[in-house]
């Protein structure tokens, strides 16, 4: 994103994190224009001082869903951040929360999807019987 | 008992367990979920059925466990992310009615009430509320706080000074909004009259709406202050 000329802000209560930005960039990741926060999701102040309140656009997608999904809707709700997604693992929460009006990314059905499309190509895209 | 009603407990910590526990010997219905599989199997050898192992935070857990025909939700897990969505999908998704959410870190309170689970319930919120009522200094007393129906109930002492001691309740011009409704002297309560003289050492109770506080701190205080 940040190479495609938009602004870029992360948050990540790990400050080693801040490290893994800058793999295979040429200059560090503040002089390409980003921004890196020390903090958990569920800290008001962090989110403020990542700039929350000036975001287009907002991305949970921490290792936990019940963080994701609080954190989303804290932007969504709290800070009106116009575009809000949620990284979901639990399909069936990530249904339900899309239809409660959180967009949500679900890495789970992704992959299944993807998974179930190879097994048709290679059974010859068809009726074939699931195994 | 008036109701028994079909519980589900989530968390089997101390606190969830001493709950479900208690609940059970009150005679109501009980389902308590643990996520850890050593707990559960702690807790099992006394609950037996009445727990189940899972996460509940995954829907197809509170499916098992009947949460459509569930009465209340109570989620006391140790993580607050767990049982603010616990108890926001018992509400949005199964409608239960009845939901507490135990928060574990007060700053998160104001996260729980943007998603709209509340009451909640805090440890360190009572304790708070406890030291006010131990330590005088403090004043007031919040005995009952109800921010949705806008109505707070509070207590004071009334010092040596205070200007309304010597005063006849009748006389009293209290501040629009508030209500006097019972004073506690030497241990004992009582509804006072118009013609109860009110003394410094009384404790008043009053209602009030919600923002007087300073009114009725400065309405009861020191003469002049």
């Amino acid at each position: 994103m940040l190479r495609e000329g938009h602004q870029v802000s992360c948050v990540d209560e790990d400050p080693e994190a801040h490290a893994l930005l800058e793999v295979s960039l040429e200059s560090s990741w503040e002089d390409a224009g980003g921004q890196f926060t020390v903090g958990t999701g569920l800290e008001t102040d962090a989110l403020l001082a990542a700039g929350v309140e000036q975001a287009d656009a907002f991305i949970a997608s921490t290792d936990g869903d019940n963080t994701n999904i609080v954190i989303a809707q804290i932007a969504q709700r709290r800070f009106k951040v116009p575009t809000v997604i949620a990284r979901i693992l639990d399909p069936l929460r990530a249904e339900w929360y899309e239809n409660q009006g959180v967009r949500t990314i679900c890495p789970t059905r992704v992959a299944i999807e993807m998974l179930e499309g190879f097994v048709r190509d290679s059974v010859g895209g068809g009726a074939g019987e699931a195994a | 008992m008036a109701e028994r009603m079909y519980i589900l407990v989530i968390g089997a910590g101390k606190v969830g367990w001493n709950l479900a526990r208690e609940l059970l010997e009150k005679g109501h219905e009980v389902t308590l979920i643990e996520n850890n599989h050593e707990r559960f199997a702690t807790v099992e050898q006394e609950l037996e059925h009445s727990v189940q192992y899972g996460d509940a935070s995954e829907l197809w857990v509170l499916e098992r466990a009947g949460i459509s025909r569930a009465d209340m939700v109570i989620a006391v897990t140790g993580d607050d992310e767990d049982n603010m969505l616990i108890c926001q999908v018992a509400r949005e998704k199964y409608s239960v009615e009845r939901i507490i959410a135990r928060v574990n870190n007060p700053r998160n309170r104001q996260h729980f009430e943007l998603l709209g689970v509340t009451p909640y319930v805090s440890a360190t919120d009572l304790i708070l509320r406890l030291l006010e009522h131990e330590v005088p200094e403090y004043g007031l007393i919040h005995l009952l706080d109800l921010p949705e129906e806008r109505l707070e109930i509070i207590e004071m002492l009334l010092a040596d000074d205070s200007r309304v001691a010597g005063q006849r309740v009748g006389d009293l011009n209290m501040p629009q909004g508030s209500l006097l409704i019972s004073v506690l002297r030497e241990g004992r309560g009582f509804v006072p009259a118009p013609d109860t003289v009110l003394e410094a050492g009384d404790e008043v109770l009053a209602v009030l709406d919600p923002g007087l506080e300073e009114d009725l701190k400065a309405f009861f205080g020191p003469n002049g202050g």
